[in-house]
């Protein structure tokens, strides 16, 4: 193990990959000799050039597309958005094209593509540098969906990403982009589909997302001196979810929250919980809780941006309200 | 790749053969669309013959197409069979993507059809992709996107030839101008009717050329694949064109856009009775080596025609196969 910041973990997986797939290209807007705006590409380029390393146009609809039929036709894109707002501009290619490809070609085409931006809300980025949208990518068939809490699983599940045979979102939060921890050295993949069991419990589970991971863990130490157990569960990945480690979860404690940043209407709480309600209804004791940021636009002033999101004051609330129950 | 040969004989023949294939499962398929054996849209490419053949004669099975609603003719250009395109618009698991797709959805790309499409414009974007990798990996293959006069007003032209240009692809633009979009005259949807001279605009060379003239297609595609294939980049081909169906099938000839007088001058300048009369007047073939193509095309989608009718429905089980490569 050595300490590496986020950015740093997933860029040691991109490096790695790029030295053993000479297929893999990376594009986007400074992706290039800048080294990425979030420093996502640093030092890339002084070793693989601008072919691998592609500066592009601000063109997020021509570049998805692009690189959707790179994909199709034997080499390995990954588009680095910047921010994930940005991925907006080229939803038809995605959604018409990129996600169905595999499927309309019964099978004979790949699509090995990575899609990574920095998502969520603070710094004040307002509304056009705020968005997460995951949600949207889960519901359509063909997508997977990673979302890495720390520096480790960054690594872990970029590499995975960048072996994946199939389109791969992979979102990076940014408060957690200069976050530091252990991460393992050389080879590292974390598997699409298992949740990490961040903290054990008794009282109840805590399903968080990225950087709820981490307010989550904070409420249930703090919580433990009371002698309140929860256990909290990082999915790391939302398309595939694994609910098998959800519902094993709920068996022990027989109540569930689930804390998203994101939208509640549709979201990936409101899947969890349907998922956990068909096939878990009699292990529960109490109805299951969600906590998500307001169903707003993302707002500037840093007193509007912290009354629209999930804090520790907000979901220790929560947790108590669903204890009482 | 049938033109570089340098057997004029071999290409004149590949030519007519592969036009003269399209028109014939055209309008067979025109004759299926109105049996109800078609079960969802059919744009036909009756009159548009020479643009994808003239294309297609000078690409290998490695070179990707990337083709539109109107992909009938590419496919077959391509290399797709007669009974495998048909079985697709029934519906059957033979179809050349097993039943998945239908008209829009045709996909072989083991022969370089890299799909034909249902929606309008990202074609011209996944062409480049394909560029990309061929300039990544050193393949020298070349992608191709087909597109009509509608996709041009489209963003993803701009930025398609934008991308291409700019890292001098091996890509192949082909603007099968048309007229119309659907029943929208070109000149409602653009100030400037001509698409070639766009090109001026990404610093690429762009060529019009007479789109019922299969010969002149040809060369003109020969030259920018030349150019693909040297690394000199991408270029944008306007064919200058006409369809002498309905938009799709069950739509009217004419109507409010056109008039059945535009339409008959243009059956005038019909690509394959004109090429007919340029192969009897270069003697590369007699009237009865071309009767005896058409005879046996015609007998052979006919027999194509009653493979698909006979083939099996797909299984509905696996309808959810093949939505992602890898299981988890
Ligand atoms: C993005 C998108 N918008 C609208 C349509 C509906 N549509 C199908 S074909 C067509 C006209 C296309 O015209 P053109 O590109 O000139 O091709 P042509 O039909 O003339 O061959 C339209 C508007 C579509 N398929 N995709």
């Amino acid at each position: 193990m050595t300490e590496r910041t986020f950015t740093e973990a997933a860029r040691e997986a991109l490096s790695d990959a790029m030295d053993a797939d000479p297929t893999i290209f990376v594009v986007g807007e400074g992706a290039g000799e800048r080294g990425g705006n979030f420093e996502t590409t640093a030092g890339l380029y002084e070793k693989h050039g601008p072919v691998r390393l592609c500066d592009t146009p601000i063109c997020e609809r021509g570049f998805i597309g692009m690189c959707t039929g790179a994909a199709m036709t034997g080499t390995r894109p990954v588009v680095d958005f910047m921010f994930t707002d940005f991925i907006l501009d080229g939803l038809g290619e995605l959604i018409n094209q990129t996600s169905k490809m595999q499927y309309m070609s019964n099978g004979r085409l790949k699509m090995p593509m990575v899609l990574r931006g920095c998502i969520g809300i603070g710094h004040s980025a307002a509304t056009h540098h705020s968005g997460s949208y995951y949600p949207l990518f889960v519901h359509i068939p063909g997508f997977r969906v990673a979302l890495p809490s720390n520096p480790a699983d960054a690594k872990g599940l970029f590499a995975t990403a960048l072996r994946s045979e199939d389109p791969v979102f992979f979102m990076e939060h940014r408060h957690l982009l200069n976050l530091k921890g252990p991460v393992p050295e050389g080879e590292h993949r974390v598997p699409f589909g298992q949740a990490a069991v961040a903290r054990e419990g008794t009282d109840a589970t805590v399903v968080a997302l990225t950087v709820m991971v981490h307010h989550a863990l904070q409420i249930a130490e703090e919580l433990s001196s009371e002698g309140i157990s929860l256990e909290i569960i990082d999915p790391r990945t939302v398309a595939p979810l694994d609910t098998e480690t959800i519902l094993e979860s709920v068996r022990k404690t027989g109540r569930l929250l689930i804390v998203d940043e994101t939208f509640m209407p549709c979201g990936i709480g409101a899947e969890i919980s349907a998922h956990v309600t068909e096939h878990g209804f009699d292990e529960l004791d109490a109805p299951i809780k969600r906590l998500n940021g307001a169903h707003v636009p993302t707002p500037y002033s840093p007193s509007l941006e912290q009354a629209v999101i999930p804090d520790r004051t907000s979901i220790e609330q929560a947790v108590r309200e669903l204890l009482a129950e | 790749m049938h033109g570089d040969s340098g057997d004029r004989f071999e290409l004149h023949r590949w030519l007519y053969r592969t036009m003269f294939t399209i028109r014939t499962v055209e309008e067979r398929l025109a004759r299926s669309f109105m049996a109800g054996l078609i079960h969802g849209a059919c744009h036909t490419y009756v009159g548009e013959e020479a643009v994808a053949t003239g294309v297609c004669a000078g690409l290998t099975d490695d070179d990707a197409v990337f083709s539109t609603h109107r992909g009938h003719g590419h496919a077959l250009a391509k290399g797709v069979s007669p009974a495998a395109l048909i079985a697709e618009l029934y519906g059957r698991e033979t179809g050349v993507s097993h039943g998945r797709g239908g008209s829009m959805h045709l996909f072989a790309p083991e022969i370089g059809l890299m799909g034909t499409s249902g929606i309008v414009g990202p074609c011209i974007l996944q062409a480049a992709g394909a560029g990309y990798s061929a300039k990544l990996l050193e393949s020298g293959r070349v992608g191709v996107a087909f597109f009509g006069d509608g996709a041009v007003g489209n963003g993803a032209f701009h930025e398609g030839l934008n991308l291409a240009a700019i890292y001098d692809l091996p890509v192949l633009f082909i603007c099968e101008n048309n007229l119309y979009a659907t029943e929208v005259p070109f000149s409602h949807a653009s100030r400037n009717p001509d698409v070639a001279s766009r090109a001026s605009g990404y610093g690429i060379p762009g060529v019009m050329v007479d789109g019922n003239d299969v010969l002149a297609v040809h060369e003109a595609a020969i030259e920018a694949l030349r150019r693909a294939r040297a690394g000199e980049g991408p270029t944008l081909i306007e064919a200058k064109t006409y369809r002498t169906r309905p938009h799709a099938e069950g739509m009217g000839l004419t109507g409010v856009y056109r008039t059945e007088e535009e339409v008959a001058e243009w059956r005038e300048k019909d690509p394959i009775s004109r090429f007919r009369r340029r192969i009897l007047s270069e003697e590369t073939m007699t009237e009865s080596d071309l009767d005896r193509i058409e005879s046996d095309i015609r007998n052979e989608v006919d027999e194509a025609e009653r493979e698909a009718a006979a083939a099996p429905w797909p299984d509905g089980g696996t309808a959810p196969s093949h939505v992602y490569r890898e299981t988890t």
